[in-house]
């Protein structure tokens, strides 16, 4: 298998894209660190469902934006496997509101998560992956980050963040033999696109090219391929999962 | 016995020969070390030391010596 004897951290594991990447990744062979941070329930049954197929794994809680729960989070992530050769930042969320209505403290709620939880995870994560000169980080970004979209500044700019800081650390790490590359989804069916209105999810519809909604899996496999040797070549990249929204 | 454990602590960090290291090599010219390396070697040598090496002290190092001495200006040992 692909990742047989690799171990993955992924972050916001418990739901939507973070759980389908988490068991695509174990079942590719890797160890999976099936990150969280409220969803403890839905982080367990992840879990199990790696089990079930022969993986192993393990539910670690951690905010986050939060650097000492991040830090933690690392320290019980290489006790138990001992070392991690992929991080995957996905864990994300939305605040949204029109800028003259933004409130300051959604402003910050989705920078601190979406932004500086990166920045948090992928600093603890190079200063192991320098040592062992290999690694593989991978930061989930959105459509939104790249064409920006009415109603989400604070969550375009934390996703515009992301792709810069992306490429940042990219020219960093690279003569660590660590790559670093985004992955920006379209409009993907979560929880977190089954809240907005069923007027915003037709009007969706109509910008994107292959007229559907994509699925978790799509993202999945696109990380499992950057997670993989296959993509040793391949650094500082934003590849797009939009059904062809972005061209 | 400091210029022993720094010694080391290059060794490990840059993966050169311990007959290398001189009072005289410099980290880069010397060394082969880049700039990721002089980062990696600081943390490594705050750890050690348990001191914290500001980096506009740390922008004024270059050779092993440089670090001996400033190691055993600032340690707390
Ligand atoms: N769905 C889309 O269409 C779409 C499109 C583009 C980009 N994305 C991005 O893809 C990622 C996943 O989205 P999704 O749709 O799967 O979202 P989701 O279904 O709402 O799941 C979000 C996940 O993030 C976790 N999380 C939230 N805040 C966290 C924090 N502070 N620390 C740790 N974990 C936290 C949640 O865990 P808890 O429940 O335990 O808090 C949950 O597992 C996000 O970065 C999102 O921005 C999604």
């Amino acid at each position: 298998m692909e990742l047989e004897g690799r171990t993955a951290l992924v972050t916001g594991a418990s739901r939507g894209i973070g759980r389908a990447i988490a068991i695509y990744l174990a079942e590719l062979g890797a160890q999976v660190a099936v990150n969280y941070s409220s969803s403890e329930q839905r982080a367990i049954e992840v879990v199990e469902a790696i089990k079930e197929k022969g993986g192993r794994a393990i539910a670690v809680k951690a905010d986050v934006s939060n650097p000492q729960e991040v830090e933690a989070m690392f320290e019980k992530v290489l006790n138990e496997f001992g070392d991690l050769h992929i991080l995957v930042n996905n864990a994300g969320i939305t605040r949204d509101a029109l800028l003259i209505r933004m409130k300051q403290e959604d402003w910050d709620a989705v920078l601190d998560t979406n932004l500086k939880g990166v920045y948090n995870c992928s600093k603890a994560a190079a200063k192991i992956m320098i040592k062992k000169r290999r690694g593989k980080i991978i930061n989930i970004s959105s459509v939104v980050g790249v064409a920006g979209n009415a109603g989400q500044s604070n969550y375009a700019a934390a996703k515009a963040g992301v792709i810069g800081f992306s490429k940042a650390i990219a020219r960093e790490l690279a003569p660590r033999n660590i790559q670093v590359n985004v992955v920006a989804p379209g409009f993907i069916k979560t929880d977190m696109t089954a809240a907005l209105p069923e007027s915003i999810r037709q009007e969706m519809l109509k910008q994107i090219p292959l007229g559907r909604y994509g699925d978790p899996m799509d993202v999945a496999y696109v990380v499992g391929f950057l997670a993989s040797d296959k993509s040793q070549y391949i650094t500082g990249q934003v590849i797009h999962v939009d059904g062809g929204m972005i061209m | 016995m400091i210029f022993e454990k720094v010694r080391d602590i290059i060794v490990e960090q840059l993966g050169v020969d311990p007959e290398e290291v001189t009072l005289d090599s410099k980290f880069i010219d010397d060394l082969g070390a880049d700039s990721l390396d002089i980062v990696e070697l600081i943390m490594a040598l705050e750890e050690e030391f348990d001191m914290e090496i500001p980096d506009e002290d740390a922008e004024k190092i270059s050779t092993v010596g440089d670090v001996v001495e400033y190691i055993k200006a600032h340690s707390k040992e």
